[in-house]
C-alpha cells in the first residue's frame, strides 16, 4: 500500500538568533492510509513544527530549506500558495489544541463549518445546511440543530473540539493533522474525544498525524509512534514495540518519567492533624441588576478535610471543580463565606488583616504558571529575599538566605541576580518553590505546580518536592488534575466535583477501590491506563519511601 | 541600548526626536542669544521679517522682537508641558492604581468622579479654574495638570485590572506584603510603559491648552509665551499675519515632535511589534 503522506529528509530553518539553526533536520516519516501516527516529544522538540511544515503554515522567517513533503504525486514543499490553498482543508485538514482560539467568536458554529463547503464546493445553501447538520451528528454533538446556531463561547470545551473535528472532516480529507487536540481538555472529555477520533478514523479510513506530548495518549490511540528530540526523529516504530522495548535512551528516559497510576505502598503518616478545613463554603454571584437574573455558583460547598502532620493531601478534580478556589481559601487569597480553617488552635479565617499578614509565613503557596507567578521586573534573588525582608530580616541576611535556598532547590546560587526570563520553566518553578520556602512554612499549598512542565522536568520537580517534604518536615496540600501524579505523591486524596468533595481517603484505597461513580469515571478516563509502564519505572518513581 | 535601537528603527520617531531636541536647544540658548528681556521694546512696531536684519522674524504690534519671544517662549511651553504632564500623570496613576487594585466600591466611587471630570469639556473647566484662581504662570500650569488626569487614570486602572489577579501578585499577598508596596513597587513598574507613552499625548495637549488660554488673553501676560504672541497677532491678523503664524508654526512643530516621540516610544516598548 502506498503512503498517503511522506516526509523525505525534511529540514526547516529557524531565523538567525534562535537557539538552534534548524527546527527540523532531516525528518523522514510516512503516513499510511487508515493509520494513526503519533509524533511525540517535549516542548521544543519540533513536533508542532512538523505539522505546520506539512500545512506550510510556518511563522515568518521560518523556511523549509531541504527535503520533500509528498502528498500523493505532489511535493507540498514546492507548491505555489494558490495551489496549496486547495490542498488545505480539502486534502489535509487540521485540528488545533485550543478550539476557543481556533474558532471565530463572532460567527455561529454552523456558519463556520459551512464555510468549508462555500470555499471548496459549489453546493447550494440548503445542501450546505443539511451537510453541516449531518457532520455535527457524526461527531456526536447532542443537538446539532441548536448547535449550528450557537456561538463558540456557548459550547463547552469538548463540544467546541467536536465542532472543530466536524469542520476538519467536512470535505473528507485523506489526512487529518491533530496538534495536541486534547491537551486543553479535562480527562473525561479527553477520553471521549480520543474515542471519537479513533472511531471516525476507522470509519473513514483517514490517515491521522497526531501530535502529542502525552505517552498515555500515545498508548491509547496510536498505531505507530515517532519520538522526536531537538528536531530529529530518534525512534520510529509500532506503538507496542516502542512503549515496551524502547531502543533510544531518550525514549527510555521519557517513558520512565511518566508516573505510574498505582500508588506506592503507603508511608507511615502521623495521626496528628496540622491543618483542618471545616465546612468551608464559597459562592460566586454573577450578573443580575438589583437582584434580578443573578446566578449563584457554589465554587466550594461545605468542604471538610484534614491534613495530617508531615503528610500530603491531594485534591484532584477537573476544571471548574473548585480545587483551586479551595487552595486559595486556605491561604486566604479568597475569603470563604463560612467555615473554619484551623492551623493548630488558630482559625485562619477569623484573623484580622494585620494578624493575618504576620501569620502568613506558616502557610505558603506554590503557583501553577512558571511564567506568570514571578514578577518579570525583579531579579530572581530579590523575589526569594522579599518574603524574609517583609517579616523583618535585613537585606544582607535575606540575600544570604536566598542563596542558601537556591542551593536547596537545586539552582546555582550565583544566578540570584538574573531575571526570571533567563530561566527555563522548570527552573522558574524552583524559584517559586524557593520563594515559598523562604518563610520557613509548616504547610505548603501547591496549586498544579508541575502541570505546565514537560514530563521529564515534571518528574524532577516532583522528586524535589518529595525530598524537601521529608527533609524539612513539610505538610503539603497538592492540587492537581493529573491522577498519575496524585497517585505518586499524595498520602491522602480528596476527589472534588462541582465544589463538593465526593470521595476522600488514603490514596491506595481511593485509587484501588473507588466507591463513588465519579471517581470510577475519572480513573477509567486516564489515557493508556491499561498499558503497563511498571517494569521501566524502577528507580525513577517519585520517591516516597 | 536595545530600546534605543528599536526606537531608531522608525524614521518618523527619529524626526520627532530631532525636532524636540531643536526646541530644547532653543529653550536652552534663549538667554544667550537674546539676553535682553524679550518683552522689552526693541524697535519700530510691525517690521516684516527680513526687512531689518536685526529682527529676523520681524517685530510685533508694540515693537518687540518676535524671534526673542519665540526662543524664550520655548522655555515656557516646555515648562508648562513637562510640569502639567507630571501633575496629570501623578494624579492619574494614583487614582487609577487604587481604583484598579481594590475594585469594588472604591473603584465605583473613584470612577464616577473621573467620569464627572471627563464629561466636562476640559477647556471649560480650565477657564473656570483660571477665572477663580487668577492667571499667573503657576496657577495656569497647575490648572492644566488638574484638568488632564482622567485619561491617564483610566489607562492605569485598565492595566491594574489585568495585573491584580496575576499569580505573581497573589504570591506577594501570600508573602504578607502590604498593599501599598504591592501597588507601587510590584505592579506599577509593569503597568507603566503604556502610561509613559500616553504622557506624550498629555504633554502635547497641555501645550495646546496654554496657547488656547493665551489666545483668549487669559494666560499670564507677564511671560513671553507663544500663545500670548498669537493672541497679540489676532489684532493684525489680516495684514501682518506673520505675527500669529510664526508662533503658530512653532506650536505645530513642537506638538508634532512630542506626538512622534510618543508614537516611537510606543512602538519601541511594545514587544508585539518586534521584527516588523
Amino acid at each position: 500500500m502506498s503512503a498517503l503522506l511522506t516526509l523525505e529528509g525534511l529540514s526547516v530553518r529557524l531565523p538567525a538568533g534562535a537557539d538552534r539553526s534548524h527546527a527540523l533536520s532531516d525528518v523522514t516519516l510516512s503516513l499510511q492510509p487508515n493509520e494513526i501516527l503519533c509524533v511525540v516529544g517535549e516542548s521544543g522538540s519540533g513536533k508542532s513544527m512538523t505539522a505546520n511544515a506539512v500545512m506550510r503554515l510556518l511563522p515568518t522567517g521560518v523556511t523549509i530549506d531541504g527535503g520533500k513533503v509528498m502528498f500523493g504525486e505532489r511535493d507540498l514543499a514546492s507548491l505555489d500558495e494558490a495551489t496549496m490553498r486547495t490542498v488545505r482543508g480539502a486534502g489535509i485538514a487540521m485540528i488545533f489544541q485550543e478550539p476557543m482560539t481556533a474558532l471565530n467568536p463572532l460567527r455561529t458554529i454552523g456558519d463556520q463549518i459551512g464555510e468549508m463547503f462555500r470555499i471548496h464546493t459549489a453546493l447550494s445553501d440548503g445542501e450546505i445546511t443539511a451537510r453541516v447538520r449531518d457532520l455535527l451528528a457524526e461527531v456526536r454533538i447532542p443537538d446539532p440543530k441548536l448547535t449550528m446556531r450557537a456561538y463558540p463561547h456557548e459550547l463547552s470545551g469538548g463540544q467546541r473540539q467536536r465542532a472543530m473535528i466536524a469542520m476538519a472532516l467536512a470535505l473528507d480529507p485523506k489526512v487529518l493533522i491533530a496538534d495536541e487536540p486534547t491537551t486543553a481538555l479535562d480527562v473525561t472529555t479527553q477520553a471521549q474525544i480520543l474515542a471519537l477520533i479513533r472511531d471516525l478514523q476507522v470509519r473513514k479510513g483517514t490517515g491521522v498525524l497526531f501530535i502529542t506530548h502525552d505517552f498515555g495518549v500515545v498508548a491509547e490511540i496510536a498505531n505507530r509512534v515517532a519520538v522526536m528530540q531537538h528536531g530529529k526523529v530518534v525512534e520510529l516504530g509500532p506503538t507496542m514495540d516502542v512503549l515496551s522495548h524502547p531502543q533510544h535512551p531518550y525514549t527510555r528516559q521519557l517513558i520512565a518519567a511518566v508516573p505510574r497510576l498505582t500508588a506506592p505502598p503507603p508511608r507511615p503518616v502521623s495521626s496528628e492533624t496540622i491543618l483542618s478545613i471545616e465546612g468551608v463554603n464559597k459562592t460566586y454571584r454573577t450578573g443580575g441588576f438589583l437582584g434580578r437574573g443573578a446566578r449563584v455558583t457554589h465554587a466550594v460547598k461545605d468542604v471538610s478535610l484534614q491534613l495530617p502532620k508531615g503528610g500530603t493531601l491531594g485534591i484532584v478534580g477537573e476544571s471548574g471543580s473548585g480545587k483551586s478556589t479551595l487552595a486559595r481559601c486556605i491561604v486566604r487569597l479568597i475569603e470563604p463565606e463560612t467555615g473554619a480553617i484551623r492551623l493548630g488552635s488558630t482559625n485562619l479565617l477569623s484573623l484580622t488583616r494585620e494578624e493575618l499578614r504576620r501569620e502568613r509565613a506558616c502557610v505558603q503557596m506554590v503557583f501553577q504558571d512558571p511564567f506568570g507567578s514571578l514578577n518579570p521586573r525583579r531579579k530572581a534573588g530579590d523575589l526569594v529575599a522579599q518574603g524574609p525582608m517583609i517579616h523583618g530580616l535585613s537585606r544582607t541576611e535575606a540575600n544570604k538566605r536566598a542563596k542558601e535556598l537556591f542551593a536547596l532547590v537545586g539552582l546555582d546560587p550565583a544566578s540570584t541576580d538574573r531575571f526570571p526570563h533567563e530561566f527555563s520553566g522548570g527552573q522558574r518553578q524552583r524559584i517559586g518553590l524557593a520563594r515559598a520556602l523562604a518563610l520557613q512554612p509548616e504547610i505548603l499549598v501547591a496549586d498544579e505546580p508541575v502541570s505546565a512542565l514537560d514530563v521529564s522536568v515534571q518528574a524532577q520537580v516532583l522528586r524535589l518536592l518529595a525530598d524537601l517534604r521529608l527533609r524539612l518536615g513539610l505538610s503539603l496540600v497538592f492540587i492537581t488534575h493529573d491522577l498519575r501524579i496524585a497517585a505518586q505523591i499524595c498520602d491522602v486524596v480528596a476527589v472534588m466535583k462541582d465544589g463538593v468533595v465526593v470521595e476522600s481517603g488514603p490514596t491506595a484505597q481511593v485509587f484501588g477501590d473507588p466507591q463513588h461513580p465519579y471517581t470510577m469515571a475519572l480513573l477509567a478516563s486516564i489515557p493508556g491506563r491499561s498499558f503497563a509502564l511498571a517494569e521501566l519505572n524502577t528507580g525513577l518513581e517519585v520517591g516516597t519511601r | 541600548m536595545s530600546l534605543l535601537r528599536a526606537y531608531c528603527r522608525s524614521p518618523s520617531a527619529v524626526v520627532g526626536l530631532v525636532l524636540l531636541l531643536i526646541v530644547v536647544a532653543m529653550a536652552a540658548s534663549a538667554g544667550w542669544l537674546f539676553p535682553r528681556d524679550p518683552l522689552a521694546l526693541a524697535g519700530r512696531p510691525l517690521v516684516w521679517p527680513g526687512d531689518n536684519p536685526r529682527f529676523s522674524f520681524g517685530t510685533d504690534n508694540s515693537g518687540r522682537d518676535i524671534a526673542a519671544q519665540i526662543f524664550h517662549g520655548a522655555r515656557i511651553s516646555l515648562l508648562i508641558g513637562v510640569v502639567a504632564t507630571s501633575i496629570a500623570i501623578v494624579i492619574g496613576v494614583v487614582i487609577g492604581a487604587i481604583s484598579g487594585y481594590y475594585g469594588g466600591w472604591v473603584d465605583t466611587v473613584l470612577m464616577r468622579v473621573t467620569e464627572a471630570f471627563q464629561t466636562l469639556p476640559n477647556f471649560l473647566l480650565l477657564l473656570v479654574l483660571v477665572a477663580v484662581f487668577g492667571s499667573n504662570l503657576m496657577t495656569v500650569t497647575i490648572a492644566i495638570g488638574v484638568v488632564s488626569w482622567p485619561a491617564p487614570a483610566r489607562l492605569t486602572r485598565a492595566e491594574f485590572l489585568s495585573f491584580r489577579n496575576r499569580e505573581f501578585v497573589q504570591a506577594c499577598r501570600t508573602l504578607g506584603m502590604k498593599d501599598r508596596q504591592i501597588i507601587f513597587r510590584e505592579i506599577l513598574p509593569n503597568a507603566l510603559p503604556p502610561v509613559i507613552v500616553y504622557a506624550s499625548v498629555v504633554m502635547a495637549v497641555a501645550i495646546l491648552l496654554e496657547s488656547a488660554l493665551a489666545f483668549l488673553r487669559l494666560s499670564d501676560p507677564n511671560v513671553a509665551s507663544w500663545g500670548n504672541l498669537i493672541g497679540l497677532g489676532r489684532d493684525v491678523l489680516r495684514i501682518q499675519w506673520y505675527v500669529s503664524a510664526i508662533p503658530g508654526l512653532a506650536i505645530l512643530l513642537t506638538v508634532l515632535a512630542v506626538s512622534l516621540v510618543g508614537q516611537g516610544l510606543n512602538d519601541a516598548l511594545n514587544p508585539r511589534l518586534k521584527g516588523r
